[in-house]
């Protein structure tokens, strides 16, 4: 089947992506397995108690985080939405020419919009 | 050769989301969620479409699933047993919804039309997946291009006054 055949040639210019998957998954597998049987192991109650900087843990970790950590992210994922539009107009840039530019700053205008008010309501500060 | 890519993406595809509602733990959901998106975004290559895997991974793996996390880790779920009470009714959804889906596909059978010529899209040589979106995004489209951006503005504006309410109150 041809078009098996060019899946297969087309995929393959994904192979470098692949290995980079593979050495990924493979530098944390063996370092941690490798590391599992390579440790001395004398377990104590102490040793296996939990560590938090010297100090006695006094609570669950598990406790609510304060919503501005949502905020941040929220902000994020817009901002990386903006970010994303920009690539295929970076690419057909020299195609789209003039026309493309104002649409660009049109849509960037209305995000220096929602900026700026982010700002002013204090969003971007910590406390 | 490639209908076993296709295979194994969709069956890593469909175990991740089983496991997604089927985990006790919100964090390990929102992590078997994230492999999902991988496997979603390999989909994507083998149908041609790299724009759309970049950005399956860029805003979905990077941002959407931190959102998640976030939200998980603000409502400060431990283990949610709540929606395991809710086994019937979704039993009765997804039963029927698979009875649809199989009517169709039985009927799809009787008209003789051909089965979806699986997974190879037309390759677009002469230029890139990037590019021909580009194109027509920035020609065709450029109403629903802009109005994208209004959209993110107003769900901003939104997510800061609904998250920040707390400290309105405590300021004013």
């Amino acid at each position: 089947m041809a078009g098996s055949e060019q899946l297969l040639d087309y995929l393959g210019r994904y192979f470098p992506v692949l290995l980079f998957i593979g050495i990924a998954l493979a530098f944390g597998v063996v370092t941690l397995v490798l590391s599992y049987f390579v440790q001395p192991k004398y377990p104590e109650s102490e040793k296996l108690s939990t560590y938090e900087c010297g100090s006695e843990p006094f609570s669950d970790a598990r406790m609510p985080f304060p919503v501005r950590y949502y905020i941040f992210a929220m902000l994020f994922v817009i901002f990386d939405i903006e970010v994303i539009f920009l690539y295929p107009w970076a690419v057909t840039f020299f195609k789209i020419g003039l026309v493309g530019l104002i649409e660009m700053l049109i849509f960037i205008a209305l995000f220096v919009v929602a900026y700026v008010y982010a700002w002013k309501k204090g969003a971007l500060e910590w406390d | 050769m490639a209908q076993l890519f296709f295979f194994y993406l969709a069956g890593i595809i469909v175990l991740t989301s089983i496991l997604v509602v089927a985990l006790r733990n919100p964090v390990y959901s929102a992590l078997s969620l994230l492999i999902m998106f991988f496997h979603v975004a390999g989909l994507y290559v083998t149908l041609h479409a790299e724009f759309v895997a970049a950005v399956q991974i860029i805003v979905y793996a990077g941002a959407i699933l931190v959102l998640y996390l976030f939200v998980v880790m603000l409502l400060n779920l431990h283990r949610e047993d709540r929606y395991h009470a809710q086994f019937p009714l979704a039993t009765l959804l997804g039963v029927t919804i698979l009875t649809e889906v199989i009517l169709l596909m039985l009927q799809r059978g009787d008209s003789g039309a051909p089965v979806a010529t699986p997974v190879i899209a037309p390759p677009t040589p002469a230029i890139g997946n990037t590019e021909a979106i580009g194109e027509v995004l920035y020609s065709t489209y450029v109403f629903p291009f802009e109005v994208a951006s209004l959209i993110l503005l107003v769900a901003m504006i939104g997510a800061i006054v609904l998250a920040k309410q707390d400290l309105f109150e405590q300021k004013g």
